[in-house]
């Protein structure tokens, strides 16, 4: 009677450890999100580009011995109806020179939209070597009904580039994040207003 | 002392299992609960075989001529679902249930009301699952991986009781290895020490470690659906600062422990069927418990030669390329393992030997086309093709389903005291053996062709491979019904069968009169060295 307690017992305590071990990996599940956002971060794994970069540029010295071809695009995600297109389709520049090209933006609605802009960059290789001082990306942009803006972006591409590298692609996805971020209050009552016949637009040109 | 004798008298009348049908929902006892483990499985091999049935109709010929698109989704999706946990996966607790208590000495399992519960939530689960194909909008059609956005964004309204069935399934799996690794290590019979107990034994210890390990991470992948599409999370939306590849990434680290939760008991049943035919000890059993345990600890650093072309940087590809490849070293261990057991045996051919030795050699084909597929520059043109198709069906068709028939054939003597019909069973064999290489061997060449999976409609080159396709599938699929009437018939007229079973069998469970008592090993019995494998 004795042993039967005895491993009635023991088993209560493997059932326990094994408890505790998947308590652990919801745990490890939960933790993987910014692990895997740290790691990318890191790595540049994912062809998301760091944030601002800080530069002296009175001792930049480009790389004159070779040109790099920065190829830029533009999409905009499902349901953004923005207009978004770069100055320049590609630029070619030396490393270590700084460069500045625009992007266009305008929003053909009649209601005020915040749009977001999201880079993303190829090869994976060149992610760390890529540096923005100023770009739109950094920020989210508030346009007003049929309002364009102009957008600047001004980038670096490191001299430590690998020299297999010759050309570089700068991807940018526009989100309409108008709902996610929310219009400041005075312009919230006048999107409402016009909320009705925007939707029905859409709805007769999709 | 009184007390006592009344206990004793209680025990004396609890010796059968109580009457009416309420009696599979009470029990307890491992022997029900591995039988409707069983039959549960068998039920969803049915459906999910309709379904793989309606895709081979469709592919026939190219063109639409059955289904419309969306419906083929669907079937893609909930074929793929059901088999791997409605089928394979509650096929092997079946067999575990079964078999483990009775192998290591022990008189049930070490938790028999959470198994009770543990079955039970499985038929509420796929009755889930399966219902949603009758909503508006329809069932999954996501493919059974549900990579997002199109299991979130894209996905018909009635994935949020998908993800709540894959829930429930989660929950099941997680008890049922709870239960099965606190028997394995707390039950076993004086003498049985761990590198005594038999392979199935030691192969499914390390399957509900992975499973335990890797089922909340299945869990946590669908919740993070779950809070995208209604919770306005953006855990795997791009649109709000997620990310899809993440979601590949949580799949596939609990999606390739899973493909190893699928072969590893396998594993061990066909290192008791054939040394049992063969008339020899296991060759090599120490290096099968390392071999084991090795596949199980690869199978976490794996997971990324899925997704080799999501873009990844070079050392990340170099990595799951070497990393999958070591794989085939303990699986070589085994495979060799296998054939010098049966080097210079006295073998004979009975059923289950025909399906572990089929085994043997169309495993190893799969395990051959998986190399194919690690070869990083290589797996861009197989990628998402026919020859992908291909090569999982050959490890978990001939593979993992063959050793559940050959587990059937091999202890269903034990189980009911009955012995099937030998030449229905070869019978059998033989249709299933043609009918799975009919099927599954021409999708190797469509897919190297440039074939694409999950497609109702293809180009005309590959007409002629599929035709081939859809007639052995048939053919593999009708006989799976004859299966179930060479079993029917052996439980209801089969000859006596003999406590041994086999000649060749050694083990505790054939120490037990066949049938096997409702209650076995009350008291422990005694480990005698011819019974055991190590």
């Amino acid at each position: 009677m004795t042993s039967h307690e005895e491993r009635q017992k023991n088993i209560k305590q493997t059932v326990r450890k094994l408890g505790l071990i998947v308590l652990g990996m919801c745990g490890f599940v939960v933790a993987l999100v910014p692990l895997y956002d740290l790691f990318c971060e890191i790595t540049g794994l994912n062809g998301k580009t760091g944030g601002p970069y800080v530069f002296e540029e009175a001792s930049a010295q480009p790389d004159t011995s070779r040109l790099v071809r920065v190829n830029f695009l533009t999409n905009t995600n499902q349901g953004m109806i923005w207009e978004f297109r770069s100055g320049k389709g590609s630029v070619r520049v030396h490393p270590g020179e700084p460069k500045t090209v625009s992007f266009f933006v305008k929003n053909p609605t009649s209601r005020p939209m915040i749009g977001q802009a999201i880079p993303s960059l190829v090869p994976v290789a060149a992610t760390q070597y890529f540096h923005k001082t100023e770009c739109f990306c950094f920020e989210q942009q508030l346009l007003q009904p049929g309002e364009e803006m102009e957008m600047p972006m001004r980038f670096i591409v490191d001299r430590d580039l690998p020299r297999n590298v010759q050309s570089i692609s700068l991807s940018y996805a526009l989100f309409d994040v108008t709902e996610r971020i929310g219009l400041p209050a005075d312009m919230a009552a006048t999107s409402t207003a016009s909320q009705e016949p925007i939707d029905s637009d859409i709805a007769a040109g999709g | 002392m009184s007390e006592v004798i009344h206990a004793g008298h209680h025990d004396h009348h609890d010796h059968g299992p109580a009457k009416g049908l309420l009696r599979w929902l009470y029990t307890t006892n491992h022997k029900d609960i591995g039988t409707l483990y069983l039959w549960f499985s068998f039920a969803m091999f049915l459906i999910g075989g309709l379904m793989a049935l309606v895709i081979r109709t469709e592919l026939f010929q190219p063109g639409l001529q059955f289904v419309q698109p969306e419906f083929f989704n669907q079937m893609t999706t909930n074929h793929g679902l059901i088999m791997v946990f409605g089928a394979i996966m509650p096929a092997f607790v079946g067999l575990a249930n079964w078999l483990i208590p009775m192998q290591v000495g022990a008189p049930d399992m070490a938790l028999p009301r959470m198994n009770n519960l543990s079955f039970w939530i499985l038929p509420f689960a796929f009755g889930i699952m399966i219902s949603t194909l009758f909503m508006e909008g329809g069932g999954p059609n996501f493919g059974w991986t549900f990579y997002a956005p199109l299991s979130t964004t894209y996905a018909p309204d009635s994935v949020t009781f998908f993800i709540f069935a894959v829930h429930l399934m989660g929950a099941s799996s997680i008890m049922g290895s709870i239960n099965i690794i606190a028997t394995i290590l707390n039950m076993r019979a004086p003498g049985m020490t761990l590198m005594k107990m038999p392979m199935f034994v030691w192969t499914w210890l390390i399957t509900a470690y992975l499973l335990i390990a890797v089922m909340p991470v299945l869990a946590g992948a669908v919740t993070m659906m779950l809070f995208d599409i209604h919770f306005g999370t953006s855990f795997f939306n791009a649109a709000g600062g997620g990310d899809p590849v993440m979601f590949q990434h949580i799949f596939w680290f609990f999606g390739h422990p899973e493909v190893y939760i699928m072969i590893l008991p396998a594993f061990g049943i066909i290192s008791h069927i054939i040394p049992a035919f063969a008339r020899k000890q296991l060759f090599g059993y120490t290096s099968m418990v390392y071999a084991v345990a090795s596949i199980a600890f690869l199978s976490f650093i794996v997971w990324a030669h899925h997704m080799f072309t999501v873009g990844m940087p070079l050392a990340g590809q170099l990595f799951f390329m070497y990393s999958t490849m070591l794989i085939a070293i303990p699986t070589g261990v085994k495979v060799f393992n296998w054939i010098a057991t049966m080097w210079r045996g006295s073998m004979t051919f009975e059923t289950p030997m025909l399906f572990a030795i089929a085994f043997v050699v169309l495993f190893t084909m799969g395990g051959f086309s998986g190399l194919m597929l690690a070869i990083t520059p290589a797996d861009y043109q197989y990628h998402d093709t026919y020859f992908v198709v291909a090569h999982f069906h050959y490890v978990l068709v001939p593979g993992a389903l063959f050793s559940i028939i050959a587990a059937v054939y091999f202890w269903l003597p034990k189980w009911t005291g009955k012995m099937y019909d030998e030449a229905l069973g070869k019978l059998h064999f033989w249709l299933s053996f043609i009918g799975v290489n009919v099927t599954f061997f021409p999708q190797h060449f469509s897919g190297l062709a440039g074939m694409p999976r999950r497609i109702p409609d293809y180009a005309l080159q590959f007409a002629d491979f599929n035709m081939l396709s859809s007639i052995g599938a048939f053919i593999f699929g009708f006989s799976q019904l004859f299966f179930l009437f060479v079993v029917i018939k052996a439980i209801r007229s089969g000859k006596p069968a003999t406590a041994r079973g086999w000649e060749g069998a050694r083990g505790l469970e054939w120490t037990l009169p066949s049938p096997a008592p409702y209650h076995s090993f009350t008291h422990p019995p005694e480990v005698k060295a011819e019974e055991v494998h190590g």
